[in-house]
């Protein structure tokens, strides 16, 4: 699935926080070039800043220094209406799916908020139609949900609810960061089943940040491994799996746990 | 939301403050209605003890206390709740504001912030009291809702600051919402029920600073207020000439008043806050 067609690509980005002695760099000098079609994943531990450079990818976070180009040419984000152009192909899913959602509004307001932003002028039937489709995909029935108010849903619920939104919406690329790590172990794959699905149907580029290297290999094909601000070692999930060159990478691979090997805690 | 109300009106704290303050707010809203009488008449000798004519007596110029009274609640109720709006509406925007943008413009309204916590405020009331000529009792009002505002603001500066790093407003944000849909939809409705109870506080502290500047002869003039009673009361030696029905009713009275908002606040906060709930 993965293309050669550039969709977004970072140069030397820099986010630094507070000032004086109070500094701290988030995310230090780091390059990326993301492929259509691409999965990638970044991975680290947590601190490591992946999630301040996804806020920046996302366009949440202002760079301190550096450059993003979306699509060749360089992102303008100043006007909310560039925002609002930027965000119909830029689309995220966030770790808590308890946090993700407005506790005072019905669950049907989140998806009938994505037709809007698409801009779609819809009949109520289209409307129910498309989002009818949408709860379809993920295995949900409108019928039993619209109604109800998030903290009626359980936390798998929730996170499938907001991959409803992404296959609605159908970004270019989304920035998924830790979507599993708040939901139970039977969510968790068929969460990661539907992005999958997600990217084959749509050709959308996913990036994925986590902190798991083996849920990171099975799902990625190009792996980002960043410690303290820094990508230390990029490269195809292979690659960087098989033949670790970079110490951290090494321990973070050797950190995973086996389930047919005693388990090494020294 | 309805949910909230739902709770709240099985609140026997609460309730007991809404009755009661509800109850008053009747009785000044008809008492007028059913005796005309302007309560400023001299209509009997100073210092007539209560009677079945006079329910509360005479004061010092021979005016029937009890429809002063009456009159002096509702000015009072007035000038707390247009207090309380003041305060609580300046308090809520610079809170949002500097909870919402954050850098630079956060420092500097919290700065701002905390002179206004630093002084005390009834100092400034009585300097901008007495420097204003002609003070009505909404000019009197809007100088105690100006003064009390920086506990407001510092409380939801806080939660709005909290909040503001919340998923579901950045799910918000991705969804292109602007800022001010952000706010109204995404933060407010999470502030609403600190806010409601910080404006029955204010309006509770509003009528009490108002009580207490009239008793020093510097609130509004004509006009009646429960305050300006006790200074009526005070310069015309009232407690000297053992007449009691001139000061304790409406001393009484505003104490009924803040008790009743103060039950209401502490309802409320059961309500909304689990902690002290369980």
């Amino acid at each position: 699935m993965k293309t050669n067609e550039v969709l977004i690509s970072g140069k030397h980005l820099t986010k630094v926080f507070g000032y004086g002695k109070h500094k701290t760099t988030a995310v230090d000098d780091v390059s990326f070039e993301f492929h259509k079609g691409e999965i990638i994943s970044i991975v680290g531990e947590s601190g490591s800043g992946k999630t301040t450079l996804a806020k920046m990818i996302m366009g949440l976070l202002k760079e301190s220094s550096g450059s993003i180009s979306y699509m060749g040419k360089p992102r303008q984000l100043k006007r909310h209406a560039d925002r609002k152009k930027y965000w119909k192909h830029i689309q995220a899913i966030f770790q808590d799916p308890f946090s993700s959602f407005n506790q005072f509004y019905k669950v049907e307001k989140l998806l009938l908020d994505c037709i809007r932003l698409q801009g779609l002028k819809l009949s109520k039937e289209e409307q129910l139609q498309k989002m009818k489709e949408a709860c379809s995909f993920v295995n949900l029935k409108y019928e039993e949900l619209h109604n109800k108010y998030p903290f009626e849903l359980s936390g798998g619920q929730m996170q499938r609810l907001m991959i409803a939104r992404i296959f609605m919406l159908h970004p270019q690329l989304l920035i998924a960061d830790e979507p599993t790590s708040m939901v139970d172990a039977c969510s968790r794959s068929t969460i990661l089943d539907m992005l999958l699905k997600l990217r084959d149907e749509n050709g959308m580029t996913i990036i994925f940040i986590t902190h798991d290297v083996g849920l990171a290999y099975y799902v990625s094909d190009t792996l980002y491994i960043m410690e303290r601000g820094k990508v230390v070692e990029s490269g195809p999930a292979e690659d960087v799996i098989i033949h670790p060159q970079h110490p951290y990478t090494r321990q973070l691979i050797s950190d995973v746990p086996k389930v047919h090997e005693a388990w090494d805690l020294s | 939301m309805n949910h909230s109300v739902r709770i709240l009106l099985k609140s026997p704290k609460f309730m007991l403050g809404a009755v009661l303050l509800l109850l008053m707010i009747g009785v000044v809203m008809i008492y007028p209605l059913i005796n005309r009488n302007d309560p400023l008449e001299m209509i009997a000798l100073a210092y007539q003890p209560p009677d079945s004519k006079l329910l509360l007596g005479s004061d010092n110029f021979g005016r029937d206390l009890f429809l002063e009274l009456i009159y002096g609640i509702r000015t009072s109720l007035q000038v707390g709740l247009i207090a309380g709006v003041f305060a609580t509406a300046i308090g809520l925007v610079i809170g949002l504001a500097s909870g919402y943008i954050g850098g630079m413009i956060d420092n500097l309204l919290t700065a701002v912030t905390n002179i206004f916590i630093v002084i005390p405020s009834f100092v400034i009331l009585i300097l901008i009291s007495v420097s204003i000529d002609s003070r009505s009792s909404f000019v009197t009002a809007a100088i105690i809702g100006i003064t009390s505002w920086p506990w407001t603001a510092r409380a939801v500066r806080a939660q709005t600051s909290s909040l503001r790093n919340r998923d579901h407003v950045n799910i918000a944000k991705i969804s292109g919402y602007s800022t001010p849909r952000i706010i109204m939809y995404e933060i407010l409705p999470y502030i609403a029920s600190y806010v409601v109870m910080a404006f029955v506080l204010q309006m509770a502290s509003g009528i009490l600073a108002e009580a207490s500047i009239s008793m020093l002869g510097l609130g509004p003039y004509n006009t009646i207020s429960l305050g300006i009673i006790m200074n009526w009361a005070l310069v015309f030696e009232a407690p000297v000439a053992g007449a009691w029905w001139a000061f304790i009713p409406a001393a009484l009275s505003i104490a009924v008043i803040t008790f009743s908002l103060y039950m209401m606040n502490t309802g409320m906060d059961e309500i909304f806050n689990p902690k002290i709930r369980s």
